[in-house]
């Protein structure tokens, strides 16, 4: 019975989807249809998926099984088969369980959100078929099938980045996202044929992958881990394919909050994840990616520090955060990892969350420094708002502390001593630049004095309750053994082989109070720098850090300027003189034949009898020799 | 008696005059006359080797060609009658719209 409720996890969001899209066309073509029914049914369909989660994790968590759901064969060719196969060991319910809860809560709270707008109906289809996507990427039994997911996220995140499509910023972030992604899923493919390539037998479920890559050569699968891992940055936002993530903000802000919380960005880390077998082979693609990771990490919080817009310096935390969890995976430490993962699913929700409900407060504001001019009193925003900001930062008990810390000490453990230090110091910025902007937003002196009280919906306020416990108590999960825990994700996804932390208590606990201490540092310079600063005097967004280090610009230069030279190279010298010069030269010979040949067409019935007399009198002639008659 | 070179000679020369008749003339019913022409001396040149072998076979298909020709004619005098009405002539020179630069 188990075993046939994975298909309706996905089906539920799908059918929200379908209904709502359903509802929206009458809605537009024939008469109004109440907004209620449209929220209705777009939050249900999440919360039956998570329903039924939770149901199979229960189950699963008794028995100790793992379920498959064969559907049906989706193609045949020669000795391949790929079925429509869906898989829900512990790795994919566990991120199933997050993504469906957490994506409940943003449904609910873009009740709030959304309230009012012209196209209700259609931004829960869209939401309702991003889950869909999502869980079908997690759930997928094969990588033919994750594919399948991964592209359906990455439509749906076009789609909701130019949800606002009036305005031509929107559009071309959309169009950004898509199109840095499909640099990403170009490697994707090739990694994905390559690794066949190498493994050449067996169908191509994960277990047989995972059983058949002994016989592979160690090359092809060193190209194929790499050419994935391009996949992953595409998908996550990593060095150098991130450009499109903070740009992504110019959707509407549950948008921002469900692709950086529960879906799509997380997708690049289960997926390496989900081919551990093949990392664990090649250790140096590991380390690399664990570079790369600890770069981008680095980077995005320099480029956090100085931006203004709230959006915008969430999205690059975003990356920072996306960072430390491909440390965690590219050293093998595959649990801590997806344990960052979980845990920052919770804070960035909630961050997103309420970054949303201070811009519809402030009246769509979204510069921290203009904020902070027309402040508003806003309770249960601001508390929560601490509490993320406190969580990413890493400070004890909150979750974000627990996850961080086992990545880091997961590099330290490893010998990656440079990985560690630029650990450290990401950390140390993500607390400096995390509260410099809770201090502007919520602390730094205001002359309007006695800011208004302004409500704000239910809908928003109780998911951003629930998740604010979560933010605190999700790190409770995974506690380490010297805090007397019992590392239940660590156990849970046993099946990864992540490696275990070897290493004396007393360093762990030095560690962990160096870490703390590097925190409490970042947030000691931003209050001395931003807790009494003049909002009314804001700084300037300029110097190679206020420029984005000009990234964009240099990506300008390079991919777009240069392909769009080429392309009206092509277009007015190889296509108009050289292409169709060739063709239409062959069609004036072909003319120049043909009236040569229609000469004989003289239209003169007694010249075809003569014709015809003449060929048959050949032919009679011919045999005549040929038949010796 | 007649020789069977005679027949052979009389058919072969209805055949000739009826291939010359179409080829050389341009009234449309000329040309009809000179196909039918044409069959007849196929007809004769049949009917006299099936005489001389005293097989029934060559008799069979000149008869089955006189059918044929019967039917022919309906359909060929309808074409003519047609053709006369878009054109008011029988002159097969005026039939040259396939000509290249003719409208």
């Amino acid at each position: 019975m188990s075993s046939n409720l994975i298909i309706w996890i996905i089906l539920a969001p799908l059918f929200g989807a379908i209904l709502n899209t359903g509802f929206y066309f009458y809605h537009i073509k024939e008469r109004e249809i109440p907004q209620r029914l449209f929220s209705l049914i777009g939050t249900i369909s999440p919360m039956i998926a998570f329903v039924f989660t939770l149901i199979l994790f229960l189950d699963m968590k008794e028995t100790g099984n793992t379920y498959t759901q064969d559907l049906y064969t989706w193609l045949s060719v020669g000795n391949m088969n790929i079925s429509m196969k869906l898989l829900a060991d512990n790795l994919s319910i566990f991120m199933s369980m997050f993504i469906t809860f957490v994506g409940s809560l943003i449904h609910v709270y873009a009740v709030g959100y959304m309230d009012k707008d012209k196209a209700f109906g259609k931004f829960f289809a869209y939401f309702n078929l991003f889950l869909a996507s999502m869980l079908i990427l997690v759930l997928a039994d094969n990588p033919v099938i994750l594919f399948v997911g991964w592209e359906g996220v990455g439509v749906c995140s076009y789609l909701l980045i130019k949800f606002y499509h009036g305005k031509k910023e929107n559009v071309q972030a959309a169009n950004k996202a898509f199109i840095v992604n499909r640099v990403g899923d170009f490697g994707y493919i090739l990694g994905l044929i390559t690794l066949f390539f190498a493994v050449g037998q067996g169908d191509l479920s994960f277990s047989s992958l995972e059983a058949n890559i002994a016989n592979a050569s160690n090359e092809l699968l060193i190209l194929s881990g790499v050419l994935l891992f391009v996949g992953a940055m595409g998908k996550s936002a990593q060095i150098p394919l991130f450009t499109w993530l903070p740009d992504a903000m110019a959707g509407p802000t549950p948008i921002s909050a469900l692709i950086h919380a529960a879906t799509m960005v997380t997708a690049g880390i289960y997926m390496v994840a989900r081919f551990h077998f093949l990392y664990e082979g090649i250790e140096g693609v590991g380390i690399y990616i664990a570079y790369v990771g600890a770069a981008s990490a680095l980077f995005a919080a320099v480029i956090a520090c100085k931006q203004q817009d709230i959006k915008k310096i969430l999205a690059y935390s975003t990356m920072s955060q996306l960072g430390y969890m491909f440390i965690g995976v590219g050293l093998g430490y595959y649990s801590s990892g997806l344990f960052h993962v979980f845990t920052h699913a919770f804070f960035k929700a909630m961050l997103f969350m309420g970054a949303g409900g201070i811009i519809i407060a402030s009246h769509h504001y979204q510069n921290i420094f203009k904020i902070a001019q027309h402040r508003v009193n806003l309770p249960i925003i601001s508390t929560t708002f601490l509490i993320g900001v406190i969580a990413i930062s890493g400070i004890p008990p909150f979750s974000g502390f627990f996850s961080k810390d086992a990545i880091l000490a997961s590099a330290f453990a490893e010998g990656e001593y440079l990985i560690w230090f630029i650990g450290m110091f990401t950390a140390f910025l993500t607390a400096f630049y995390m509260f410099r902007m809770y201090f502007i937003l919520f602390v730094a002196p205001n002359k309007n004095v006695g800011s208004p009280y302004v409500y704000t919906s239910k809908t928003i306020t109780i998911p951003l309750a629930i998740l604010a416990i979560g933010a605190i108590g999700a790190g409770f999960f995974n506690l380490p053994e010297i805090l007397g825990g019992d590392h239940f994700v660590d156990t849970w996804l046993l099946q990864l082989n992540s490696k275990v932390l070897h290493m004396s208590h007393l360093t762990e606990w030095i560690l962990m109070v160096l870490s703390v201490a590097v925190a409490s540092a970042g947030i000691f310079v931003a209050y001395k720098k931003y807790a009494n600063f003049d909002v009314f005097n804001p700084e300037k967004e300029d110097g190679l850090i206020g420029n984005k280090f000009y990234i964009d610009e240099i990506y300008d230069v390079v991919f777009v300027k240069s392909l769009q030279r080429l392309s009206v190279f092509i277009d007015k010298t190889v296509d108009t003189k050289i292409i169709d010069g060739f063709i239409m030269g062959t069609c004036n010979q072909f003319i120049l034949l043909g009236k040569k040949v229609a000469k004989l067409q003289t239209a003169n019935v007694r010249f075809y009898a003569a014709f015809m007399l003449l060929g048959m009198s050949s032919i009679f002639v011919y045999l005549f020799i040929t038949l010796g008659l | 008696m007649i020789s069977l070179t005679s027949y052979a000679f009389v058919s072969m020369a209805l055949f000739t005059i009826g291939v010359m008749g179409v080829i050389s003339r341009r009234n449309i019913f000329v040309i009809y006359m000179s196909l039918e022409l044409m069959l007849n001396g196929l007809n004769l040149f049949l009917v006299t080797f099936a005489r001389h072998h005293l097989n029934l076979d060559g008799q069979i298909i000149s008869i089955m060609v006189i059918a044929i020709a019967a039917a022919e004619a309906a359909i060929f005098l309808s074409v003519i009658i047609l053709l006369f009405r878009s054109k008011k002539s029988l002159d097969t020179d005026m039939f040259n719209t396939l000509k290249e630069g003719k409208k």
